[in-house]
């Protein structure tokens, strides 16, 4: 738990006095990832660097675990925090494994502890220890760099990460792939993380609860779906952007709102079985044929069983695509758009059909929160 | 070819005056990198400070070594070593205190503010800074400002020489007031020659001391 009480920064400049943090007040639960968002020179970065005391702050107070960090001696503090940032900073002089061990080493390990917990980490990021450990820095690429940084960050396993754009130089593709597998471990770790970015899609992909900066003041601080479906002020929804509404589909999954119920026929039915299912169920367009393992084969469209006779196995067509259960809605509009689908099956691990889920639900989910928020204004009233 | 056979002749002589020159110099650049790298690293907490000590330091090697050597002769001869080896030390000393000192600034204040607050974030104390991060990588500047002073100084321990304090450069001295081209080109060319051979021997060593890792093409200059 990282919690901010009155976290204030002045900085004197020639020009007067600068209020780069203005009385911050903010709570982080144990295990959860906060994003500090904003614009360039909104107090974040000052803001997080005050946690680990780079930036000393002018007042305020910072508790970490419930205790109050005041009164802590500054080094053993930084110890028992995490610091990943943007420019990596690996000691050139120092191979991967001594960068990763230093935090270790000035704690006291013995050698055989640093040295073990070193070979975890890189398992643990998913470099082979044997092919890096006596390289140095400037021999890996930008990503791979990044993941030693965050090894370092881990090394001495403290409860608190303070991670400065930590992604933020390194190309878009490995960005993404990084993003996801630092997602992965904190699924494990349970880190309690304070991360600096401006970009607004990595805020929503890896944030647990969103901070927006400005001008040194905390303007909103709630769940990504929260401040997205309802951002406080002009400023915060011009910063989110106007498709800020289609930015909430990353945080869907289809299991989510995946219909439970689907009808199917087999390819032993008759068109005549198909056309009616298709009526009983409601569906405009067309049905899933499914085999004797319930996976979706093939469609049949409603206009071809309504002309025509004979057996499903003879007349279906392909299926165009198909989600799975974790995908985000995001991609599920996107496959809707680019096979020119309303609506799409869904399968299980197994590739068994589970449930479709179709653009009405989509609209409907992510339309649900509005519709309350209309109603209680219309209640206020 | 005189001096030559001259050289073969003396063979004893020029490889004592050899040893000599370089004892010299290396005693007295040896005091100056124990002096000249710590200040280095101290005046990079003050800017003022910093100005102040490489202002002063440039201003002493404008001083003409003859110059130097004749203030320090009254100075000196309080104490008795007016002339002779301490003036020569002395000299060198203060000559080698510039490449040093501020090859030793410049190498600090460039590390990369990254890896100063990667260090800091970490819980790094100044001190552990220093010795892990920063000096390490300044080490290489560093042997390369020890480098000058001592290619440097190799040209003014020859001029030493005329207080009496020994060294190649007595070949010349004799030479010029024996009028002898012998002495002369002998003391000129082992003097030159001492020079290239001691800068290569300390660019390897330069080469040697440079952490595995840090860029190479760095380290060309």
């Amino acid at each position: 738990m990282i919690r901010l009480d009155n976290l204030t920064k002045v900085f004197d400049t020639p020009k007067g006095a600068v209020v780069a943090a203005d009385h911050i007040n903010m709570e982080v639960p144990s295990g959860e990832i906060c994003i500090l968002l904003g614009p360039s020179g909104c107090g974040k970065t000052t803001t997080l660097k005050m946690i680990n005391r780079i930036i000393r702050p002018t007042s305020g107070k910072v508790f970490i675990n419930g205790e109050d960090t005041t009164g802590l001696n500054t080094q053993e503090l930084r110890r028992s925090i995490g610091y990943v940032i943007q420019q990596i900073g690996l000691f050139p002089n120092m191979t991967i494994e001594e960068n990763i061990a230093v935090v270790p080493k000035l704690l006291g390990w013995d050698k055989a502890r640093y040295k073990a917990r070193v070979r975890e980490l890189m398992h643990m990021i998913a470099l082979e220890p044997d092919a890096f450990l006596k390289r140095y820095p400037s021999e890996l690429s930008g990503g791979q760099q990044q993941r030693i940084g965050v090894a370092r960050a881990l090394a001495a396993d403290p409860p608190v990460m303070l991670m400065d754009e930590p992604f933020g130089a390194i190309d878009p593709i490995n960005r993404a792939v990084i993003q996801d597998e630092f997602l992965k471990m904190q699924q494990d770790l349970r880190k309690t993380i304070m991360f600096v970015s401006h970009d607004i899609d990595e805020a929503i992909k890896m944030g647990d609860r969103i901070a927006i900066f400005r001008a040194g003041k905390l303007e909103q601080y709630s769940s990504p779906d929260d401040l997205l479906a309802d951002p406080k002020d002009e400023f915060i929804e011009s910063f989110l952007g106007e498709d800020r509404a289609l930015k909430r589909l990353n945080l869907v999954k289809v299991h989510d709102l995946v219909s439970q119920e689907v009808g199917t026929v087999t390819p032993d039915d008759d068109l005549g079985m198909a056309l009616s299912r298709m009526d009983d169920f409601g569906y405009h367009s067309a049905i899933v044929m499914v085999n004797e393992r319930h996976q979706p084969v093939g469609v049949i469209r409603r206009s071809l069983a309504r002309t025509t006779k004979g057996y499903c196995r003879d007349h279906f067509e392909p299926l165009p695509t198909v989600t799975h259960l974790d995908d985000d809605l995001r991609k599920v509009a996107s496959l809707m758009f680019a096979h020119d689908m309303t609506w799409l099956p869904c399968v299980d691990e197994g590739g068994r059909l589970c449930g479709h889920i179709t653009q009405r639900d989509i609209t409907h989910h992510l339309g649900a929160r509005y519709r309350v928020q209309q109603a209680d204004a219309i209640t206020e009233v | 070819m005189e001096w030559i056979q001259y050289a073969v002749a003396n063979i004893d002589l020029l490889a004592a005056r050899t040893i000599e020159h370089i004892a010299l110099v290396g005693v007295a650049v040896g005091i100056a990198t124990l002096t000249g790298v710590p200040i280095g690293i101290a005046i990079t907490k003050n800017e003022r400070l910093a100005k102040t000590v490489l202002y002063v330091a440039s201003i002493i090697v404008t001083v003409p070594s003859i110059a130097l050597f004749g203030i320090m002769i009254p100075v000196l001869s309080l104490i008795g070593h007016g002339i002779g080896y301490l003036p020569a030390v002395i000299a060198v000393l203060l000559y080698s205190q510039l490449p040093i000192i501020r090859n030793t600034y410049t190498a600090i204040n460039n590390v990369d503010p990254a890896l100063r607050e990667a260090a800091r974030g970490i819980g790094m104390s100044q001190n552990q800074r220093l010795q892990k991060v920063e000096i390490p990588l300044a080490v290489p500047i560093i042997m390369a400002g020890v480098r000058t002073a001592v290619v440097l100084n190799i040209g003014v321990m020859a001029i030493a020489a005329y207080i009496g304090a020994g060294g190649l450069g007595t070949f010349i001295s004799r030479g010029i007031t024996q009028s002898d081209p012998r002495q002369l080109i002998l003391g000129a060319v082992a003097v030159s020659l001492l020079a290239v051979i001691v800068d290569y021997v300390l660019l390897s060593l330069q080469k040697r001391l440079t952490p595995k890792g840090m860029d190479q093409a760095v380290l060309a200059e």
